[in-house]
C-alpha cells in the first residue's frame, strides 16, 4: 500500500510537470486544469504515504533523509497549491513540480530504513526539523519564481520578445512572489535553524560541537535569504537582485542537503 | 425541418472600396426597418444584418437558397437606391457551411482589416441582438450566433491572435503591463508633447494610469497637454530632480541632443530604492542615451525597438491566425451536426404518429371482436400494446439521434424515411 501511493505520487507529480510544460508553451486551458488535478491527485497519495509511514515508525516524517526529502516534497506542493491559489500564476507548477517530482524520485533511492528515535526531545526535534523543511519548500517556491523572473526580465530587457514573455506573469508579479515566501521562509527557517542547538541543549549534548562541513553551508545559506529578505525591508534590494539571490541561495539548500544525506 | 437553407450575402473592405461601402451601410434605425421588411418576406424565415465601417452582410435562413441570394442583394440595392447590376462584383454570398465559417471568422476577428482586433465581437453581438429583440430571428440563426460567440472566445483564448499589441501605442502598454502588471495608481513623465507621446499617455492612461507629469520647453504647451490628461504641467528644468517620480517616461522633444544621460537615471533609480522604470523614446533624433537600458531595473524602448515589437507582433499573429482556422473547421463541422441532428426529430415523431395510429385502429378492433371486458382488462390491453411500441421504438430512436450527428447522417435518415415510407 506504500508503495501504491509512492508510485501514484511519484508519477502524478511527473505527469503534472510535463502538463504544466505543455500548458506553458501551447496554453491550453483544458491541460492546465488537468494538471492541477493531477497534482491534487499526487497531493492526497503523497499526504495518505505521510499518515502511513508516520504510523509505522511512530513519529513524524523527519527522521531519516529519505523521510525528510518525501516530506519536503509534500511541503513543495503544499506551498505551490497556496501560491497557485494566491497568486493565480498557473505558469509556476512548470517550474515547481518537476522540483518536486525530483524530490520524491531521489528520496526514492535512499535507504528505506525505519529509524530507531532515541531522543528523549521529541518535540524539539520534531519543531526544529517541520520549521526548516517549512523554510525550505518556501525557498523552492522563491527559486522557481527566479527563475521566471530572470527569463522575463532578459526578453523585456534584450527587446526579444518571444513566447515566454507572452506567457509569463510580469516581472511586478514575480518579484512580489519572491518578496512573499521570503518574507514568510526566512523567519520559519531562522526558527528551525536556532532549534537546532536548543534540542541538542535539551539532549544534553554539547552546542557548539556542530559537525562543521555540514553546518557552514546553513549559514551561508541564512545569511543569503537575510541579506534578500533585510535589503528588501531597508536598502531596495528587490527585482533581479532579489531573483539572483534566491537562485544562489536554493543552490546552497540542494548543496547542504546533499551534504546532509 | 429538411437543409435549413443558410446564406450570406455582403461587401467588406477587402473586396470592395469604402466609397461603396459607405452608400450600402445600415445605420441602426434603417436595420430595424429592413429586418421587419425582410422577416416579413415569404422568402424569408430568419436573417440579421451586420453593418460596420468594414462590411455590410445579412445572414438569412430561406426557403430557397439561390433565390433568397438575389432577393437579399437586391434588397441592399434597392433599400440604398443603386442599380443592382453597378454592384455585382463587389458581393459576396455564401450558403450553408461556407456561411457558418465566414460568420465564424468573423466574430473571431479573422476576417478582420486588424487581425484579432476585439471591436467586431462586440458589432456581432449587437446585431444579433437587436435582431433578436426584433423576433427577426428563430431557432437556427440563433444557434448559430451564440456558437459564434463561443467560438470567437475560444479563439482569443486558445490562440494568440489577440495576445499582442500591432500598433505603437498598444505594444508600449503591452511593455508597461509586462514591468509593472497593473498601470492603476502609476504615474506617467512626458517629457516633450509630441502627438505620439500623447497618444500613448491616453492608451496608459485608459488602463489606470492615474498621475501624469507634462514637460516641455515651452511652458504654456505643457500645460495644454496637462489640462487634456488630467495632468500637471512641469517647468522643463525640473524633469531631472522629478524623474524618481515617475514608473513610465516617454520622450518625444525635438532635441538634436541626449537629453536623459545615463548618470541621471542611476541617481533617479537610486532615489526610487531600485524600482524600475520604463523609458519610451519616441523622439528622432533620440531623447534618451541607450546605455541607460544597461542599467539594472530600467527598460528603455526607442521607436524604432517598438516598431520591431510591433511587425514581430503582426507576424505572430498571422501566424496565430492559421491556427484559429483549424479551429474554426472543427466548429463549422460540429455547428453542420447540429443541423443535422435537428432532422432527426420530426422523423422520430413521423414514425410514433404512424405507429401509434396503427396501435390504436387494431386495439380497437380487438377490442370489439373480444366482446364485453372490464375497464381494467381494456387498460391492461391498452397499456401492453403502448409499452410493445415504447419497446421496440426505443433503440431505433436513440441510435437515429446518434446516427444523424455522424458524416453520413442525412443519407441515414433518408433511408429510414424511404423503409417507413414517409416521403411520398
Amino acid at each position: 500500500m506504500e508503495k501504491i501511493v509512492f508510485n501514484i505520487s511519484l508519477f502524478s507529480y511527473l505527469g503534472a510537470s510535463l502538463g504544466y510544460f505543455v500548458y506553458l508553451v501551447y496554453r491550453k486551458p483544458v491541460v492546465s486544469t488537468i494538471a492541477t488535478a493531477t497534482v491534487g491527485a499526487g497531493l492526497l497519495a503523497h499526504t495518505v504515504w505521510l499518515g502511513l509511514r508516520s504510523m509505522e515508525t511512530g513519529h513524524g516524517p523527519y527522521t531519516t533523509s529519505f523521510e525528510i526529502g518525501m516530506f519536503f516534497a509534500w511541503l513543495i506542493v503544499v506551498v505551490y497549491f497556496l501560491t497557485e491559489w494566491n497568486f493565480k500564476i498557473k505558469d509556476l507548477g512548470a517550474f515547481v513540480l518537476p522540483l518536486a517530482f525530483l524530490a520524491v524520485l531521489f528520496s526514492a533511492f535512499l535507504s528505506k530504513d525505519v529509524a530507531f528515535v532515541r531522543e528523549s526531545q521529541p518535540f524539539w526535534l520534531t519543531l526544529h526539523r517541520t520549521l526548516s523543511v517549512m523554510g525550505y519548500a518556501a525557498f523552492t517556491i522563491a527559486f522557481a519564481a527566479a527563475i521566471m523572473y530572470l527569463i522575463q526580465e532578459n526578453q523585456v530587457k534584450s527587446k526579444k520578445l518571444g513566447i515566454m514573455y507572452f506567457r509569463m506573469p510580469s516581472l511586478e508579479v514575480l518579484d512580489k512572489l519572491n518578496d512573499k515566501v521570503i518574507t514568510i521562509g526566512f523567519p520559519l527557517f531562522t526558527l528551525g535553524f536556532m532549534t537546532g542547538p536548543l534540542w541538542k541543549a535539551k539532549m544534553d549534548m554539547p552546542v557548539l560541537a556542530w559537525d562543521i562541513t555540514k553546518t557552514w553551508p546553513l549559514v551561508i545559506v541564512w545569511v543569503i535569504y537575510g541579506v534578500i529578505f533585510f535589503g528588501r525591508m531597508f536598502s531596495g534590494i528587490r527585482g533581479k537582485k532579489a531573483a539572483q539571490g534566491a537562485i544562489v541561495g536554493f543552490v546552497m539548500v540542494v548543496l547542504t542537503y546533499f551534504l546532509h544525506v | 425541418m429538411a437543409d435549413p437553407n443558410l446564406v450570406l450575402v455582403g461587401v467588406n473592405h477587402k473586396m470592395t472600396p469604402v466609397e461603396i461601402r459607405e452608400r450600402l451601410a445600415f445605420s441602426a434605425g434603417e436595420i430595424e426597418a429592413s429586418l421587419e421588411r425582410l422577416v416579413s418576406h415569404p422568402e424569408v424565415i430568419e436573417n440579421i444584418i451586420l453593418s460596420t465601417c468594414n462590411r455590410v452582410e445579412i445572414y438569412a435562413r430561406v426557403r430557397d437558397t439561390s433565390k433568397g441570394i438575389s432577393l437579399l442583394k437586391d434588397f441592399i440595392c434597392d433599400y440604398h437606391n443603386i442599380p443592382v447590376g453597378d454592384l455585382d462584383n463587389y458581393f459576396y454570398s455564401f450558403q450553408g457551411e461556407h456561411a457558418v465559417e465566414h460568420l465564424f471568422r468573423v466574430s473571431s476577428s479573422l476576417d478582420s482589416m486588424v487581425l484579432g482586433e476585439a471591436q467586431i465581437l462586440g458589432q456581432v453581438k449587437d446585431a444579433y441582438s437587436l435582431a433578436r429583440s426584433l423576433r427577426s430571428t428563430g431557432m437556427v440563426l440563433n444557434q448559430l450566433f451564440e456558437k459564434a460567440f463561443n467560438v470567437a472566445k475560444k479563439v482569443r483564448e486558445e490562440t494568440g491572435i489577440a495576445e499582442r499589441g500591432v500598433s505603437i501605442s498598444s505594444a508600449a502598454v503591452e511593455l508597461a503591463r509586462k514591468i509593472f502588471e497593473d498601470l492603476e495608481n502609476r504615474s506617467v513623465m512626458l517629457v516633450g508633447t509630441g502627438e505620439m507621446a500623447e497618444l500613448a499617455a491616453k492608451n496608459l492612461i485608459n488602463y489606470g494610469v492615474k498621475t501624469v507629469y507634462v514637460c516641455s520647453r515651452t511652458y504654456e504647451r505643457a500645460e495644454a497637454l496637462a489640462k487634456t490628461l488630467n495632468g500637471c504641467a512641469l517647468d522643463f528644468d525640473m524633469f531631472k530632480e522629478e524623474m524618481h517620480k515617475a514608473d513610465i517616461v516617454i520622450t518625444s522633444t525635438a532635441s538634436p541632443k541626449f537629453i536623459i544621460k545615463k548618470d541621471m537615471v542611476e541617481h533617479a533609480i537610486h532615489q526610487r530604492k531600485n524600482k524600475p522604470i520604463f523609458f519610451i523614446d519616441i523622439a528622432v533624433p533620440r531623447d534618451i542615451e541607450p546605455e541607460v537600458n544597461d542599467l539594472d531595473s530600467v527598460y528603455l524602448y526607442d521607436i524604432d525597438d517598438l516598431q520591431s515589437v510591433v511587425s514581430a507582433n503582426v507576424k505572430e499573429r498571422e501566424k496565430e491566425a492559421e491556427t484559429a482556422m483549424e479551429l474554426i473547421s472543427n466548429e463549422v463541422t460540429k455547428f453542420n451536426n447540429w443541423v443535422v441532428s435537428l432532422d432527426a426529430v420530426p422523423t422520430i415523431v413521423e414514425i410514433r404518429n404512424r405507429a401509434e395510429s396503427i396501435r390504436k385502429n387494431e386495439l380497437e378492433k380487438a377490442l370489439n371482436k373480444m366482446g364485453p371486458l372490464s375497464e381494467e382488462d381494456k387498460n391492461t390491453l391498452t397499456l401492453m400494446t403502448q409499452s410493445i411500441l415504447n419497446k421496440i421504438f426505443h433503440k431505433p430512436t436513440i441510435n437515429l439521434k446518434k446516427q444523424t450527428q455522424s458524416q453520413e447522417g442525412h443519407v441515414y435518415l433518408k433511408t429510414i424515411r424511404h423503409l417507413f415510407h414517409l416521403d411520398d
